[in-house]
C-alpha cells in the first residue's frame, strides 16, 4: 500500500510493474486513470490547477487505502494524485488495486476513487481559453457515489 | 485560546491570505461558532464565509463537522468542498 502526492506525471505501467514485482499469488489487477477534459468549463479549458492540503491529504488518501484493505482481500494497491497546473489530456490521478480475483480488484479501485473525491483536500481551478479563472465545483452525484459504499468512520 | 488558521482554495484568495494565528475570546467552543466569529473580523472574511454550510473545516488535519468542538486544537483549516480526483 502506497500513497503519493506528487506534481511530476507518472508511467502507469512503470507503476504496475513495481507493485508486481516478485509476486505470484496477484490474479488480478486493475490500474484507473483520471485525464484532464478540456470541455469541462463552457468556453474550453487551457489549463487546471490543482492545489492539496500538504499533510492532510497524505493521511486521508492513506486512510481512505486502509479502509479498502479491510474491505477487500488485496495483494497490493497505490494512489498516485498529482497537484500543480496540468493541460487538457495531462493524467490527475492514478488508482492501482491487485487482489487473487478481479471482482475484489475493481470494486476496491472504483471506492478507492470514490471516497478519494469527496475525502482528499485537492481543489481544482479551471483557466478558460479566454483566461477566466474559475474554481470547480464540487457535485452531489461525487458525494452519491461514495455514498453507496456505506460510511467510513474517522 | 491561540490557534493557527489555514485557508485554501477560494476561501484563500477571498480572506487574501493562506494562513494566519489568531487568538479566539472566551465562549468560541465550535467550528460554527469559529466561522461565525470570522465573518465579523472584516470585509474579506464576511465575503469568504457568506454562503452559510458550504465552508468545509479539518481540526489538525481531520474532517470535522460545524457543530464539532475545537477545545485543544493547533491547527484549523477552512476550505470548500473537495474536487480532487
Amino acid at each position: 500500500m502506497a500513497v503519493r502526492v506528487q506534481r511530476a506525471d507518472f508511467d502507469i505501467g512503470a507503476e504496475v510493474k513495481r507493485l508486481t514485482a516478485g509476486r505470484t499469488d496477484i490474479g488480478a489487477i486493475v490500474t484507473f486513470t483520471g485525464t484532464v477534459r478540456a470541455d469541462s468549463a463552457g468556453s474550453g479549458v487551457a489549463a487546471m490547477t490543482l492545489e492539496h492540503y500538504p499533510g492532510m491529504t497524505e493521511q486521508e488518501l492513506a486512510r481512505v487505502e486502509a479502509e479498502a484493505a479491510g474491505r477487500w482481500p488485496l495483494q497490493g494497491s497505490l494512489i498516485v494524485h498529482r497537484v500543480g497546473t496540468l493541460r487538457p489530456g495531462d493524467n490527475i490521478v492514478l488508482v492501482v488495486t491487485a487482489s487473487a480475483h478481479r471482482q475484489a480488484a475493481f470494486d476496491a479501485a472504483a471506492f478507492l476513487m470514490d471516497y478519494l473525491k469527496t475525502r482528499a483536500p485537492f481543489w481544482k481551478k479551471e483557466l478558460d481559453a479566454n483566461g477566466r479563472e474559475r474554481w470547480v465545483e464540487a457535485r452531489e452525484s461525487d458525494d452519491a457515489a461514495a455514498e453507496r459504499w456505506g460510511c467510513v468512520h474517522d | 485560546m491561540t490557534v493557527k488558521l489555514l485557508y485554501f482554495a477560494w476561501v484563500r484568495e477571498k480572506i487574501g491570505k493562506a494562513e494566519e494565528v489568531l487568538d479566539l475570546p472566551a465562549g468560541i467552543a465550535t467550528v460554527a461558532d469559529l466561522v461565525a466569529w470570522l465573518k465579523e473580523l472584516g470585509p474579506e472574511y464576511a465575503e469568504a464565509f457568506t454562503r452559510p454550510g458550504v465552508v468545509r473545516a479539518a481540526i489538525d488535519r481531520k474532517h470535522v463537522q460545524p457543530a464539532s468542538p475545537i477545545a485543544g486544537a493547533r491547527e484549523i483549516a477552512l476550505f470548500p468542498p473537495v474536487t480532487g480526483g
